[in-house]
């Protein structure tokens, strides 16, 4: 697969941030630039990062699996990550999660049949004082004090828009 | 009312904007730094002041800067740790999207006093937006001639940049962060060298916090000696405390260190007390990696003194009675709270955060979280608790990085003041305060 020209110079830009030959630090935000056009990274995709950035495949992929942000199969038009650890959990987390997992009628990890939502958890967002909290790619924008009635209202705006 | 440092002007409208920074006396320690004082002095200054590193281990500030290798004829870095993940914290956060310019104008002075003409900071890419507000501030600051080259007038040259992460707690251990810097897996490298001599790209660097860095224009406007006048013994000027938990007033509170804990947990200044009237259980004063202590031992000392928020009073006791002021991530348990939960929450956690290099962190976080799933499932052994224990030191003190520390402490600290809890778990499993929620993951076939 080829880049656009456009996405190509934005990626000249990011590689401007390094000092000569340490073009491989642009690698995540790159990735992150490919998620957003594309909605996760393919192999192919990673292959034509490596192929841009100079360096074995093997150091995107590598690189790719290790950071939870970087989807590497294919999600949902909306990935709803919902904070599990601790703090959320003692402001009602968990039985949020039970309930989004009732409403969407999927597991955690799992992507409803219309292809709309992918339902994924995410450790702490520096949101814990205005928990429960859960975010949406790719802008990350949070969503915070949740509860059931914001969570429907959340959903319905989503379905609404597509 | 007590001194505000960092979060004096949070609250001024548009203060986003560097128009109204400026308005503000925001940018004048740039000025001041650039065109009256040497590298030197301003390292100096830093270390009068008493500055303690703010992500959580407290190390002298200036004591940090003084051992960057400035012999070296590379390169010199600053680099900003704004990866805030360890649960219980969101100061930095709340810093950076409220008063960005604040981390900026600090960026250009540490710098200065570095040498170091390429700055960077690298936050978390789960904080997209933020990195999205820093970008917009960065640019405004090289639109005023504070970034670039010849910074007004001065012949200081600095490019400041924003790096995102892509997910991993990891990368908040400094040379793991470097490692991600470098494009590569969040693998905290052995040390030495240290990064003062050996850091981003084998070039001498200094990494701080994005708290730490916020206060040094401050120090530099008003002086290290002012600054240490503020606090208590070693642990001068202010801090950021984010409380959570069961607290009628969860947010961002700014002390002067030094403050009684009773006097903030209760205070309507600041957490307002135990929320829904319940009773105080427990607190984990700074973060989730450092010891829980009962309601006994978070107000007094085992001493019978007055706990306070600072290093040396959180800690007095060590671990047997006392804690840590680590990150200023200051969760709150109230009667309700399943202490088991709780820390089989925070020990799979750290197991999914572990990085892997490590085999007693590998294993052993996974260990102690299967473990303790099954206590707080009702299919724990009594001896699984000694087991417990037995793994945590197993793990302590035997990593590359401090995350096999981070997660022993959680489990010492919460067995040995809460075997009792423990303990009725596995006598009775109905005990349980947190039974309600026993299936509440019961879809997801990869988490235990």
């Amino acid at each position: 697969m080829e880049f656009s020209q456009e996405i190509k110079r934005e990626f000249d830009q990011i590689v401007a941030r390094y000092p000569q030959g340490r073009q491989k630090s642009g690698l995540l935000p790159i990735l992150h630039r490919v998620q957003e056009e594309y909605g996760w990274l393919s192999t192919e995709a990673m292959n034509a990062v490596a192929g841009y950035l100079q360096l074995n495949p093997i150091e995107v992929y590598e690189v790719a699996s290790f950071y939870t942000m970087f989807h590497l199969r294919p999600v949902g038009k909306y990935v709803l990550e919902v904070c599990r650890t601790g703090p959320c959990c003692l402001v009602g987390a968990e039985t949020l999660l039970q309930y989004l997992q009732r409403k969407l009628n999927i597991g955690i990890g799992e992507t409803t049949p219309d292809g709309l939502f992918t339902l994924k958890t995410v450790e702490c967002l520096a949101s814990c004082g205005t928990g429960p909290v859960l975010q949406i790619g790719p802008e990350y924008l949070y969503h915070e004090q949740l509860t059931e009635q914001k969570l429907d209202q959340l959903i319905d705006s989503l379905r609404s828009k597509s | 009312m007590a001194t505000k440092i960092l979060l004096e002007h949070v609250g001024v409208e548009g203060i986003r904007a560097i128009d109204t920074y400026l308005a503000h006396g925001g940018y004048r320690s740039v000025g001041k730094a650039l065109k009256e004082m040497s590298s030197d002095q301003l390292v100096e200054e830093v270390k009068t002041a008493g500055l303690r590193g703010r992500g959580g281990a407290g190390f002298p500030t200036g004591m940090k800067w003084s051992f960057l290798d400035k012999k070296s004829e590379n390169p010199r870095y600053l680099v900003c740790n704004a990866d805030e993940s360890e649960p219980g914290t969101f100061k930095d956060r709340y810093l950076m999207e409220r008063i960005p310019h604040l981390l900026i104008e600090g960026m250009i002075t540490a710098s200065y006093a570095l040498g170091a003409n390429t700055s960077y900071i690298y936050v978390r890419g789960e904080m997209m937006p933020v990195i999205r507000l820093l970008e917009k501030a960065i640019a405004e600051a090289y639109a005023k001639g504070y970034l670039g080259k010849n910074i007004l007038g001065s012949g200081y040259n600095l490019d400041l940049y924003v790096q995102p992460g892509g997910g991993a707690y990891i990368c908040g251990e400094e040379t793991a962060l470097l490692e991600s810097l470098e494009g590569k897996r969040g693998n905290p490298r052995n040390k030495p060298p240290f990064p003062a001599v050996s850091g981003l790209y084998g070039c001498p660097t200094v990494i701080n916090n994005v708290e730490t860095i916020a206060s040094v224009p401050w120090i530099v406007n008003n002086g290290g000696a002012a600054y240490a006048s503020i606090g208590i013994g070693k642990s001068t000027g202010t801090k950021l405390i984010s409380a959570c938990g069961n607290i009628r007033q969860p947010g961002v509170y700014e002390i002067e260190l030094g403050l009684p804990v009773e006097e903030f947990l209760y205070s309507d200044v600041y957490c307002g007390g135990i929320a829904e009237g319940r009773e105080l259980k427990a607190v984990v004063p700074g973060g989730s990696s450092v010891p829980i202590l009962p309601k006994e031992l978070i107000l007094k000392t085992a001493a019978g003194e007055p706990r306070l928020m600072s290093y040396e009073s959180l800690a007095e006791g060590g671990f047997v009675s006392g804690s840590m002021l680590g990150s200023g991530g200051f969760i709150v348990f109230d009667d309700r709270a399943c202490i088991v939960r709780n820390l089989w929450n925070f020990t799979r956690f750290y197991h999914h955060e572990s990085c892997g290099q490590c085999s007693p962190c590998r294993e052993g976080t996974g260990w102690m979280a299967k473990v303790l799933h099954r206590i707080e499932h009702g299919h724990g052994k009594m001896s699984d608790i000694d087991l417990l224990v037995d793994v945590a030191k197993h793990i302590e003190g035997k990593t590359i990085c401090p995350l096999g520390d981070a997660a022993a402490w959680p489990v010492g600290s919460a067995i040995r003041h809460f075997r009792d809890e423990f303990e009725a778990h596995v006598k009775n499993p109905d005990s349980c305060l947190a039974k309600h929620l026993h299936g509440a993951y019961a879809h997801a076939a990869s988490i235990m």
